[in-house]
């Protein structure tokens, strides 16, 4: 049998098809499903039925229940009755059938569905007229088939039976159901190969050039959320407020209370009281264990801050020489000076001033006074920036031998000369050349390109000679040379009985002088109030014309000048009185720190505009409020080497009734030669430095049995000293022969601590002067006139952090020491006077020896006298020798 | 016995006050108010004042921490000197002392 093909309808084009048409060309519907491909079901209506005579049960029975129908009968109904015929559905099958005579087979039980149903194949019809009895004789072989033997029966093939499957294919293949159009494109020929030109073109640009299908929401696809997951926290509620104050206006408002106190009743109960008694018993106790623990040890001390010395330090440790850093000589003058006095200005840095004298002893002065008188003395004023000319140069009529800068103006200086006058200068007209030196300084190193010789001063270094303003009265002053000059601080002041009143007017004003002729005065700057009309006139006699560039600040001292007070130094009944070199105040040591204290001072008076030494108003002595317990004491050092502690303060001599100076409270020669120098101590106000002849002394006020240190005489002698301004062991003394002694009081006490070499000659001023925390100079002025000013190192200008706790303690210890000497003293003179007490006693016990001793010691006497002087006769050579010996060995 | 026991008091007090760097003893009274001073009237007041509210402090602090605790002394060490209290239930001992030299 062919295989049906199944003709889809798909080449036809899409359209409803027709039913009528189609059932033209379906297949007849055959029952290839239920395994009977020949099968086909018909309906035959009862029409057709008596046509073929197949009528149900006439024809048709259950016997018989099939038909043979000629094919030409089928055909003839099919012409007859075309699409009416019952037969219709299987037209094609009936053509096809090869024999004459179809079987057609009624269902009764609707087998195949319809009531009757028709084979289409000869052999089915075969099939169903002689059904096959051959399955019983196949089953029966089957059994008797052994099943040792196996025989091989080939494949047959098999006609295909279609189970449906073509049908799952037909469904699961996939063809186009479309049919494609196909479009041909072509170009003129003659635009081949033309170049092509491509562009960009936006799509929106050109119409129509691109479809495109937005997106809109589209309400049948939006989704409605009916559920959300959602979390919740519960939280405080917090809320931020900020307010402020309004502050209308400040208003003061103040209280005061007083503490609540017992009165003394109530303390004396109280303090009789039972409790409290037993209270202080018990706490006592504990309040003492307490103290004993401390005295004991301090349990907070870090060792480690303890064991290290300060921080970093500035240069080498170990550098402890003082550098040379410059010096100053002045080369115009035509004699040989000496340098007489230093002084470092006190607010200026690097202004030095130093007073020169010509270097002749007092036969020489007289012999070339002619040609003395021509030269000017000064003083000269010396600045770092320039070391060849001095910035000025003070005129005065004679030489100066010591000088001090006015702590309150350093414009203010007062001198002291050979002749016995004071003299003094205001600079206050040149300060601003002295004090825009360093500018000066800077614009010089620019010209010193060019070769010394070539340079030429410019105008302002010019060194102005400033003539002096005034000078004391000759007749009332000293009659020698003036050997040492203060300035009185500014917070006390003395009257003519030399009682102490404060200082109203906060400037120094009053100066102490001593001189070669056994006198202190003491002097007063101030306006002397007219006292009687004498001074008028005499001021009328004396109206010398003043030449226009000296300051008048002095004028009403000029040569009237009178001291306060003098205060002789007599010693006792004698004629002979001490001759002062060099007087010690208490107030002095305060001098050297007074740099922050003059500029503050200084700055006012600028600002006043008013320097109050050009309004210098006179003295009120009856409003003065005295000072009392003021130490009116003071040490002098004086020509021979003494060193005296007297009072300056005038007392009535009950006999004569005239002012009489004190007796001095101590007096100690302790120096060999001239005591140049007695000075304080910048760290303690009480102890003193003494330096003269060959040794040096250290004295402490309040001590006067002797000094605390008492250095051996040194080998060269000593002709200057001073202390160190920030170290408390350490001071600097000046030898003869031009080495400077650095004594360290920590180091050693017997001898210096190192030695120096600063010049050939001998020294004659030392002036230490602290620039900065870091830099500290030291003027050395020598015999021949030249100013060495040197760096002191870092070892020598830093204290050690205990520095001043140990030098405490030494001068304590020193002070015990004198102490314990004192004590020593005296029990010692007991021990003699014991001693002459017990050497009398044996005296008397010798004489009261027996009378034959006596013979027996005198015989014994007797006998080692001949010895005696046979030895010396025979040594005489007057008595020959027996014995064999040289003649030498007898001479 | 007054006299004897006042007598002992100064004598306590003069025993305190002699050992080396002692500056000020002075007794204060519950209330802050000083009853005997070796110091100046200012000074006592001062001291009494604060170290009465300090100690107070201190007390309630130890007592706080442990209630069956009491301040027995308070020491307070400063860079110059060592401040030392006694307290007690009506009176505090205050003396002053500098340690080192």
């Amino acid at each position: 049998m062919a295989p049906k093909q199944k003709k889809k309808l798909s080449r036809r084009k899409k359209s409803p098809k027709p039913i009528l048409a189609a059932s033209e060309d379906m297949e007849p519907v055959n029952m290839e499903s239920m395994g009977h491909p020949e099968i086909y079901p018909l309906v035959l209506t009862t029409k057709t039925q008596e046509i073929f005579n197949c009528r149900i049960d006439e024809d048709i029975t259950d016997e018989q229940p099939y038909k043979l129908i000629n094919k030409e009968d089928i055909f003839e109904d099919l012409r007859n009755r075309a699409a009416v015929s019952d037969f219709h559905p299987v037209k094609k099958i009936v053509q096809e059938y090869p024999g004459n005579e179809l079987l057609l087979v009624y269902d009764k039980d609707f087998k195949y569905g319809l009531n009757f149903y028709l084979i289409g194949t000869e052999e089915g019809k075969e099939n169903y007229l002689n059904p096959p009895e051959v399955s019983e004789e196949q089953e029966e072989y089957k059994e008797y088939i052994p099943e040792d033997v196996y025989i091989y029966k080939p494949p047959v093939s098999k006609p295909w039976v279609s189970l449906g499957s073509e049908k799952e294919i037909e469904e699961e293949s996939v063809t186009e159901s479309t049919k494609q159009i196909t479009y041909m494109i072509s170009r003129k020929r003659s635009e081949f190969g033309a170049p092509i030109k491509f562009s960009d073109q936006n799509a929106s640009s050109v119409k129509d050039a691109y479809i495109e299908c937005t997106a809109y929401p589209d309400k049948n696809f939006t989704l409605k959320q009916l559920e959300k997951d959602v979390g919740m926290q519960v939280i405080p509620q917090i809320k931020d407020i900020s307010t402020q104050t309004k502050w209308t206006y400040p208003k003061n408002a103040t209280t005061q209370y007083y503490p609540r106190e017992f009165s003394e009743e109530e303390k004396e109960t109280l303090k009789q009281s039972k409790p409290l008694v037993d209270f202080l018993n018990n706490a006592s106790i504990s309040v003492e264990i307490a103290l004993q623990q401390n005295e004991i040890t301090n349990t907070f001390i870090d060792d480690w801050k303890h064991l290290a010395e300060e921080e970093g330090t500035f240069g080498d440790k170990t550098d402890t020489h003082l550098k040379e850093y410059q010096s100053f000589t002045d080369l115009h003058s035509p004699t040989e000076k000496m340098i007489t006095c230093v002084s470092w200005h006190p607010t200026i840095y690097g202004l030095i001033a130093v007073s020169v004298a010509v270097r002749l002893s007092f036969e020489d002065r007289v012999h070339f006074s002619g040609k003395l008188l021509l030269q000017p003395s000064l003083i000269l004023f010396w600045s770092f920036s320039d070391p060849i000319h001095p910035q000025l140069m003070l005129e005065s009529p004679d030489d100066i031998f010591c000088f001090k800068f006015c702590p309150s103006d350093p414009n203010i200086i007062a001198g002291g000369c050979i002749n016995g006058q004071i003299v003094m200068w205001d600079i206050t007209a040149h300060a601003d050349r002295i004090e825009n030196v360093k500018a000066g300084g800077s614009r010089s190193k620019k010209a010193t390109l060019k070769p010394m010789f070539l340079l030429e001063p410019e105008s302002n270094k010019e060194a102005m000679y400033i003539r002096h303003c005034a000078v004391s009265s000759i007749e009332n002053g000293h009659k020698k040379v003036i050997t040492d000059i203060h300035w009185l601080s500014d917070t006390f002041e003395i009257n003519r009985m030399g009682s102490v009143f404060e200082n109203r007017s906060g400037i120094c004003c009053q100066l102490v002088t001593c001189s070669a002729d056994c006198t202190i005065c003491f002097w007063d700057i101030r306006p002397q109030k007219p006292l009687t009309p004498q001074t008028t006139e005499k001021k009328k006699e004396e109206s010398i014309e003043i030449p226009f560039d000296v300051p008048s600040t002095f004028l009403h001292l000029d040569l009237s000048w009178k001291p306060l007070t003098k205060v002789r130094l007599s010693k006792g009944e004698t004629s002979l009185d001490h001759c002062p070199t060099k007087i010690s105040l208490k107030e002095d040591h305060l001098l050297c720190k007074t740099q922050d204290k003059v500029l503050a001072q200084s700055k006012t008076a600028k600002a006043e505009e008013m320097n109050p030494y050009h309004n210098l108003e006179s003295r009120m002595p009856n409003l003065l409020k005295p000072i009392d317990d003021f130490c009116t004491k003071f040490f002098v050092g004086t020509e021979e080497g003494e060193v005296i502690y007297t009072d300056w303060k005038m007392e009535k001599d009950p006999e004569t009734g005239r002012l009489m100076p004190k007796k001095p409270v101590s007096l100690h020669t302790i120096h060999d030669g001239i005591v140049h120098t007695i000075q304080r101590s910048p760290f303690y106000d009480d102890i003193i430095l003494t330096v003269g002849g060959w040794n040096v002394a250290i004295w402490k006020e309040s001590v006067m049995t002797g000094p605390l240190l008492q250095s051996c005489c040194a080998p060269k002698r000593y002709t200057s000293g001073h202390w160190s301004l920030t170290r408390p062991g350490v001071f600097y003394i000046g030898r003869e022969d031009g080495y400077i002694d650095i004594w360290d009081l920590l180091e050693k006490t017997h001898e210096p601590a190192q030695s120096q070499n600063i010049c050939i000659t001998m020294i004659t001023c030392i002036k230490p002067w602290i620039f900065s925390p870091k830099q500290q100079f030291i003027a050395i002025a020598d015999y021949y006139g030249t100013l060495h000013i040197l760096e002191i190192p870092w070892t020598l200008s830093r204290p050690s952090t205990n520095e001043m706790t140990s030098i405490n303690h030494y001068f304590e210890r020193e002070v015990k020491h004198l102490e314990y000497v004192e004590q020593r003293k005296k029990i010692r003179e007991q021990e003699k006077k014991e001693m002459e007490q017990e050497m009398a006693k044996k005296k008397v016990k010798i004489y009261q020896k027996s009378k034959e001793q006596m013979e027996a010691e005198l015989k014994m006497d007797y006998e080692s006298y001949l010895e005696l002087e046979k030895t010396v006769l025979i040594n005489l050579g007057l008595i020959r020798v027996t014995e064999k010996g040289s003649y030498s060995d007898v001479m | 016995m007054e006299i004897g026991e006042e007598a002992e008091v100064e004598e306590t007090l003069k025993r305190i006050q002699s050992h080396k760097g002692v500056i000020g003893t002075m007794v204060v009274n519950a209330e802050g108010i000083p009853i005997r001073t070796t110091l100046d009237n200012s000074t006592t007041v001062q001291y009494a004042g604060l170290l009465h509210h300090l100690t107070m402090k201190a007390k309630s602090t130890v007592r706080d921490i442990d209630p069956q605790n009491d301040l027995t002394f308070l020491r307070i060490r400063s860079k110059k000197h060592e401040i030392m209290v006694a307290p007690d239930k009506e009176y505090l001992l205050i003396v002053i002392q500098n340690p080192c030299e």
